[in-house]
């Protein structure tokens, strides 16, 4: 167990390709960390920097106190769980877990110990003789956990492990990825594109964008706050819908019409909306024409066009809606970027952050 | 499934018959004596003299030295046959690793160097390579026989499209796991092969089993006689009115059809085995 730190952490691949630039953070001892961001944002790439799989071409990364940049990756006292699981595929289960044991000459039977107990932990007792082609994909991603837990290492590495794995199993391994990683207290750094899952199992999250670090914070902080328009789209499903707006006298204005009273200074501003921050209203400030409707048993998402711009609303309601709806407003939920950055503009001191139920 | 109709049948008994028939045919003519086959021709009905005829091939010492018997030939073939399959399969896949996992200059030049030799038959080599074994003294020694033709582009080749084809996150996971590059050549890729040395144990095989004209020019020592060398022999005595011995050639070549028969049974097993087990 230990801290990660890393400073200033850049990659440049050869040819030139900068896919990590600038990447600065102090994991904490037991912290579980994701790393979320859209599909080639360098999230595979840091990671693996981190596990030695890839130089490390600017700053520092630490792991406990030593500095790791040229070990390898058996001398770091880590372990990673690949998306494929990466078990070596003409050994057993039991053979897959011990194999990094016996090549550092662990005594024999504390192999053993540690390969029931961790067996025992995921319940892969009765296929510790198997081989990995006899496994279902859930189990095998389960021997691929075994296989990092057995090492007892400094910290686990997980790069999407959950991503082969259908919807319904994806849902119970992340609980059980929580439930083993705080039973084990081990620092985690996890690599997902998922946000649902990036929001699930972190206890803080870093969103990375074209390689730069882009909002570093707990989920529901990051939810509440986001940094930039990209973590707002990014994080939270349905998306935050973002609408080009206009501030002027002390208002809020899409199109010609009045949303809500607000603080910012004026101009122009991209105006983000979570679709549980609006309601369906017949006296709402907003008119939006219905585009289709996604019915999600307990509550459905309204999709729509507000002054031609795209919007979403989550609602419970099971009766059929008009085609053309009002929409109300929640003042205090609402989130305005720079339109040029696309930065957070702060909003006054008074102003809460917090979501209304 | 398609229905077996008769006519698929016969169309596999005459590609069966087409294929199984010389052989018949050498075995059964095999168990006649020599004056029968020179007088009536081939036969395909078994004759009396199988026993004698097969014993005296395998036990009646021949050549000039009076030394060579069709177990030493066999014995011959058989060193041939393994150690050219042993030979070029550790040298080709240590090859192939170099090839693939390692990453040095000209890497891709010396593959390609490596490949264009496939176009170059043996039989191109043949004299600046005699001429090599004959400086070094190699002439008749096993060695001579076989260390020459063990580089093999086609085995390189075929390990390292296999070695490509496995996925990088295994060599990646042993890396974490502390294997170095040995553990993972020895503990890794070379279980993960059984299927490609199998198949390439068969080719390899035979390629020795059958050599013929490198042994013929490396060997004039009697010792070093090969069970190809051996049917020829019998067949060369066409001086004076000697009639060959037909028979003890069909006896020769049956016998030397058997270990490579044996080589293919075993290692397909074993090949399908890894081609139907290999991983998802
Ligand atoms: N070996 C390499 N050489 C050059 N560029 C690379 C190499 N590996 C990755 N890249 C580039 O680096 C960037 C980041 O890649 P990376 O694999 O880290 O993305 P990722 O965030 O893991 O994406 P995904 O979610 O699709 O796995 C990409 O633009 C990719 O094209
Ligand atoms: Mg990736």
């Amino acid at each position: 167990m230990a801290t990660v730190t890393l400073s200033n952490v850049g990659k440049t691949y050869a040819g030139g390709v900068d896919a990590v630039r600038d990447v600065s953070v102090d994991i904490q001892d037991g912290e579980f960390v994701v790393l979320v961001g859209p599909s080639g944002c360098g999230k595979s790439t840091l990671l693996r920097m981190v596990a030695g799989l890839e130089t490390v071409t600017e700053g520092n990364v630490r792991i406990g106190d030593r500095a790791v940049n040229t070990l390898d990756p058996a001398d770091r006292d880590i372990a990673m769980v690949f998306q494929n699981y990466a078990l070596y595929p003409h050994m057993t289960v039991r053979d897959n877990m011990a194999y990094g044991l016996k090549n550092r000459r662990t005594p024999k039977d504390e192999i053993t110990r540690r390969v029931e107990e961790a067996a025992q932990m995921l319940e892969l007792g009765p296929y510790l003789d198997r081989k990995p082609r006899a496994l279902s994909g859930g189990q095998r991603q389960r021997v691929a956990m075994g296989r990092a837990i057995v090492r007892q290492p400094a910290a686990f590495l997980f790069d999407e492990p959950l991503s082969n794995l259908d919807a319904k199993l994806r849902v119970s391994m992340r609980g059980e990825i929580r439930r083993l990683q705080k039973r084990l207290g081990t620092t985690s750094l996890y690599v997902t594109h998922d946000q649902l899952e990036a929001m699930t199992l972190a206890d803080r999250l870093i969103v990375l964008r074209d390689g730069a670090v882009e909002q570093i914070g707990a989920p529901l902080e990051i939810y509440r706050r986001p940094a930039s328009a990209f973590v707002a789209a990014f994080i939270g499903s349905p998306a935050m819908s973002l609408l080009d707006a206009k501030v002027a006298e002390g208002r809020v204005w899409i199109g010609d019409k009045a949303v809500a009273p607000t603080a910012v200074p004026a101009g122009e501003v991209t105006l983000g909306l979570r679709p549980e921050g609006l309601r369906i209203a017949s006296d709402g400030a907003l008119s939006m024409r219905v585009d289709y409707i996604e019915e999600l048993g307990a509550q459905r998402i309204v999709h729509g066009f507000v002054d031609g711009q795209k919007v979403a609303v989550t609602e419970t309601g099971a009766e059929s809606l008009p085609a053309d709806l009002r929409l109300a407003v929640d003042p205090l939920a609402l989130h305005f970027f720079d339109l040029q950055t696309g930065h957070r503009v702060p909003q006054a001191a008074t102003q809460p952050v917090a979501v209304p139920a | 499934m398609q229905r077996v109709k008769p006519f698929d049948h016969l169309v596999l008994i005459l590609g069966a018959l087409f294929m199984a028939l010389p052989v018949i045919v050498a075995f059964m003519s095999s168990t006649h004596s020599a004056i029968e086959i020179h007088s009536s021709g081939l036969y395909l009905t078994p004759g009396d003299d199988a026993a004698q005829t097969y014993t005296k091939v395998l036990t009646a010492r021949g050549g000039f030295t009076g030394d060579v018997t069709g177990l030493l030939m066999l014995g011959n073939s058989m060193i041939m046959g393994i150690g050219f399959a042993v030979g070029k399969i550790v040298l080709s896949m240590s090859a192939a690793y170099a090839l693939v996992y390692f990453r040095f200059r000209f890497a891709t030049l010396m593959f390609w160097a490596i490949f264009t030799t496939l176009l170059l038959p043996l039989e191109v080599r043949i004299m600046p390579s005699y001429q090599v074994m004959s400086t070094l003294g190699l002439l008749n020694s096993y060695t001579g026989l076989i260390v020459p033709l063990l580089a093999s582009a086609t085995g390189t080749f075929f390990f390292r499209q296999f070695f490509k084809s496995v996925p990088d996150e295994l060599l990646e996971a042993a890396r974490i796991d502390g294997a170095g590059p040995w553990k993972f050549f020895l503990d890794v890729l070379v279980p993960l092969s059984k299927t490609m040395m199998a198949a390439i144990f068969i080719i390899m095989f035979i390629y020795g089993w059958n050599q013929y004209l490198w042994p013929l020019i490396m060997t004039t020592d009697e010792s070093f006689y090969t069970l190809m060398r051996g049917i020829k022999s019998i067949l060369q005595v066409w001086v004076g009115s000697q009639i060959p011995d037909y028979n003890e050639a069909f006896a020769l070549a049956v016998l030397a059809m058997i270990p490579p028969v044996i080589v293919v049974v075993v290692f397909q097993r074993m090949f399908i085995k890894g081609l139907t087990e290999s991983d998802k």
